[in-house]
């Protein structure tokens, strides 16, 4: 069981208020994750939960019981942390081993649970092995492997990827979204990156300022944005946003289009533009358009190749029924 | 960035240490304010009563107090120089490539090991004394006459001393600094066209701030209060008397505890001043 | 990364940096030196360098005339003991101000830092009357106390820098994982901190075992240590160079040796984890 409930939780550091009261709940056995820009309080929101920070006021419940003053280690949570905090001093067996040792689980349980950690985790021929012996990756893995171990109501996890390189990453992210498939526990992820939020995530949460912008899944940040920050800050290539003239024709302050939701024509279109830098991946490519007005450089995607260059004319057309609209608030006009 | 739990825990770990420290300076402190306003002679019939700022006046306007002020900053200003100006030199030396360079930094810490009282005595006796030292041999040896060290060059005789028993910390503590340099930035300087004097000058100098720093304020807080070497050297004679010096003599050589504590105070008020100045640039430097 | 220095370049560095090397240490090879001749060659016009006859009876002497064993064992008590109570009571404090720093610590660690400033002449006689009072005059106890405290700034400052390079993060990770307050210190954090506790502890056993002041003013038979033994040298009868020499080089051989086995641990406390 892994339900965590906040109700109208709120964190100062002195006098500066970093998280404004707020409300969530995270279902048991979701994948949930906190994303926004860095200090956005995404990072301090894990930390509350986690225990490792006092909440100036309101209440945590962890399954339905108050947890708000209890000390972390009693929470039931695990948690893994962006520089995996594993203990050098000791053998990776050691460090896994290490959180049942305080619980006092039974030696022959302990070992049970580290075979099956190490070999879920590809660790059983590391297992003497000091962390300074290992590759990031492998780190990253003993962190989850200590946390595993634990049988927690749920992980935590705190930019746990941010130290690997790109390719890594992208594997590692595979292997903890199976894992959560195969555990069916309660997750959550804090990330600065939306596209890990998009791929994992049952539900994202963004945030910006210590302010929850949005709640929902990743599909539905991407077709319902409900500002123009999560709009921005949803999606790659990010949402063109337009002001001025062009919105509004279309009754708004701001309209914004996604890279991949406009027409490219050589010959005829709503807007004309020239192409500064073209970007030919093979799979698609990427054009870099100034002229647009209200919006420069506009960002286009187009499936497959096209042999265009920097200083060719091009024509752009948004669909019209894939368009945004913002008011002045920035907030989402239906 | 703790929770109230670890913070009332870490003010509880960190009372032992901070209530001894406080017993440690109010209690004696407190006593020592306490006699210096009394004439107090412990030999001669004890505790005369009260005499109010008598032993402050007196401490100051006698013909020693000035002189010794002035002898304690030379020393602690001539052994800074020596040491920071020749571990930088030492320290650029030793971090060049050679040969055998862990048994050279052997040799030039082993100074720092060596107990106050024994250096300055081989000092005093084998090197500086005029008859059989063996910079009297030298002196000879070259035809000139031997220096009466610790009587007629008595002050440069004990700043050498010093000097070369806190040389090995300051060229050690550089050292360290002077490794931790980034070579890419002395790379970058030299791709742009710097010179050699010029990279010192411009980055390896200004890259060592925080290091002299440290140097300055470790080796002022022990200078401040050098004893054995002038207890074992001069006893204080030939102008070599410190403020730590003064007061001793007065409380144990004449046994005035009044007139000693006075002269306490006053040497608690200089090292305050120092202080002061001191932790400004280290508080700086921590934040870092 | 590093190009080659040409041969020449380096044979130069080489003989400058020893020859600076054997200057600094040249005053103590000579006091070795010294140790082992008899008096006469001593003072020996010109100087002897190695051609003399070596002999033990300078050692002999001095054994003879003082008791040595009680000199070095109340040194060792002093040093070590100061030492080892000093630390037992930074931890905890150091660990505080590394990992739940507040607005107030770094005038904590400053404050403390400055009551090592206080000279000590300051406070001689206050202290000299407590220790009557309290009947510890001239004992190892109160020496070990006063060298405790007189150290203590340094040790807790030298602990904090240490901490401070530990991440908060793998103590978090600790307390996260059920560890409670002593276990988080027990296991985690004095293991990781290993390295640093034994330079803290190398550099303030020889801070104590060399600290001259107080030994000297506040023992006289019972619990003197080395640097009291070493004094009673300067006296007159002790002009002579030879077994000056021996008992010189008795009172800074063990801590010259602790000094050279143990050389990269107190590289790094010699500073005082301020300097990376």
């Amino acid at each position: 069981m892994g339900q965590i409930k906040l109700n109208k939780v709120s964190k100062s550091f002195g006098e500066t208020e970093v998280i404004p009261p707020l409300d969530l709940t995270i279902e048991d056995g979701e994948f949930t994750v906190f994303v926004g820009p860095s200090g956005c309080g995404k990072s301090t929101l894990l930390r509350l939960i986690a225990g490792l920070e006092d909440i100036t006021s309101g209440v945590i419940e962890i399954d339905g019981l108050d947890a708000t003053n209890v000390p972390p280690a009693k929470r039931g949570l695990a948690m893994v942390f962006q520089s995996y905090a594993l203990y050098p001093h000791m053998s990776v067996r050691k460090n896994i081993a290490f959180p049942m040792k305080m619980a006092g689980v039974p030696a022959d349980e302990q070992a049970r649970r580290i075979t099956a950690a190490a070999e879920a985790l590809n660790l059983t021929d590391y297992l003497d092995r000091r962390p300074g012996q290992l590759s990031g990756g492998q780190r990253q893995r003993v962190a989850i492997g200590r946390a595993i171990v634990r049988e927690p109501a749920a992980f935590l996890f705190d930019e746990p990827l941010s130290n690997l390189d790109a390719a890594l990453r992208v594997g590692m992210r595979l292997e903890i979204s199976e894992m959560h498939k195969r555990l069916a526990t309660t997750m959550i992820y804090v990330t600065h990156d939306q596209v890990e939020a998009m791929t994992m995530a049952d539900k994202i949460v963004v945030l910006r300022a210590g302010v929850i912008e949005q709640v929902g899944t990743p599909l539905e940040l991407y077709h319902t944005p409900c500002n123009e920050f999560v709009a921005g800050f949803i999606g790659s290539p990010q949402m063109n946003l337009l002001k001025g003239d062009e919105a509004a024709r279309h009754g708004a302050t701001t309209i914004g289009i996604r890279p991949e939701h406009t027409d490219v024509s050589q010959t005829e279109g709503t807007w004309k533009g020239v192409v500064g830098v073209a970007e030919h991946l093979g799979s698609d490519t990427f054009l870099h358009v100034h002229g647009v007005p209200g919006c420069d450089p506009m960002t286009v995607r187009v499936d497959g190749e096209l042999p265009v260059r920097h200083g060719d004319t091009i024509y752009l057309t948004p669909q019209l029924d894939k368009l945004h609209k913002f008011d002045t608030q920035g907030l989402r006009i239906d | 960035m703790a929770t109230q739990h670890s913070r009332s825990a870490a003010r509880l770990m960190m009372a032992p240490a901070v209530v001894l420290l406080l017993g440690w300076m109010l209690v004696p402190l407190t006593m020592t304010l306490y006699f210096s306003f009394k004439k107090y002679l412990p030999l001669r019939g004890g505790d005369l009563g009260w005499v109010g700022f008598d032993n402050y006046v007196r401490f100051v306007t006698s013909s020693a107090f000035w002189p010794s002020v002035l002898t304690t900053l030379t020393i602690v200003g001539g052994v800074l120089a020596i040491t920071v100006i020749l571990g930088i030199l030492l320290a650029v030396l030793l971090n060049q490539p050679m040969w055998g360079q862990g048994v050279v930094r052997i040799l030039v810490i082993a100074p720092f090991f060596v107990m106050p009282t024994v250096s300055a005595l081989v000092w005093k006796n084998m090197f500086m004394d005029p008859n059989y030292g063996l910079l009297a041999y030298l002196w000879e040896f070259f035809g000139a006459e031997p220096v009466q060290w610790l009587s007629q060059a008595s002050l440069t005789s004990i700043i050498m001393i010093v000097s070369w028993q806190w040389l090995p910390f300051a060229t050690l503590i550089l050292l360290t600094a002077i490794q931790s340099l980034d070579s890419e930035q002395l790379e970058a300087a030299e791709m742009d066209g710097a010179p050699s004097t010029k990279r010192f000058a411009f980055i390896t100098l200004p890259h060592l701030g925080r290091a002299i720093t440290v140097v300055i304020l470790i080796q002022t807080i022990f200078l401040l209060s050098i004893f054995a070497e002038i207890f074992v050297t001069t006893g204080g004679a030939f102008g070599t008397k410190t403020l730590t010096y003064l007061i001793f003599q007065r409380v144990l050589e004449s046994q005035n505890v009044g007139l000693g504590s006075a002269g306490g105070v006053y040497a608690i008020i200089l090292a305050n001043i120092v202080a002061i100045f001191l932790m400004r640039i280290v508080g700086k430097n921590l934040d870092a | 990364m590093a190009r080659t220095v040409t041969q020449k370049r380096k044979i130069i560095n080489t003989a400058a940096a020893w020859s600076v090397g054997l200057l600094i240490f040249f005053p103590i090879l000579w006091t070795i030196l010294t140790s082992f001749k008899t008096e006469a060659q001593a003072i020996a016009d010109p100087p002897l360098f190695l051609g003399f006859d070596w002999t033990l009876e300078n050692y002999a002497a001095v054994m003879e005339r003082s008791n040595y064993g009680r000199f070095l064992w109340n040194s060792i008590v002093i040093a070590g003991g100061s030492t080892i109570l000093g630390i037992i009571i930074a931890v905890p404090a150091a660990w505080s101000m590394a990992f739940v720093p507040s607005k107030r610590t770094k005038d904590i660690l400053l404050w403390m830092l400055s009551t090592k400033m206080l000279p000590a002449v300051g406070v001689l006689y206050p202290i000299y009357l407590l220790f009557i009072r309290l009947g510890i005059l001239d004992t190892k106890i109160g020496l070990v106390i006063v060298l405790m405290l007189i150290n203590l700034p340094i040790i807790v400052w030298m602990l904090y820098t240490y901490f401070k390079e530990i991440p908060g993060e793998i103590l978090e990770a600790a307390r996260m994982d059920g560890a409670t307050l002593k276990e988080e210190v027990l296991y985690v954090l004095t293991p990781m901190a290993i390295p640093g506790i034994a330079s803290t502890l190398l550099l303030n056993v020889i801070l104590a075992w060399n600290e001259a002041f107080w030994t000297l003013n506040l023992t006289a038979a019972k619990a003197a240590p080395l640097t009291a033994f070493i004094a009673s040298y300067s006296s007159p009868e002790g002009l002579f160079y030879a077994k000056l020499s021996a008992a010189s080089t008795m009172a800074i051989a063990p801590i010259l040796i602790l000094g050279w086995f143990s050389q990269k641990q107190l590289v790094s406390g010699l500073t005082f984890g301020a300097v990376k």
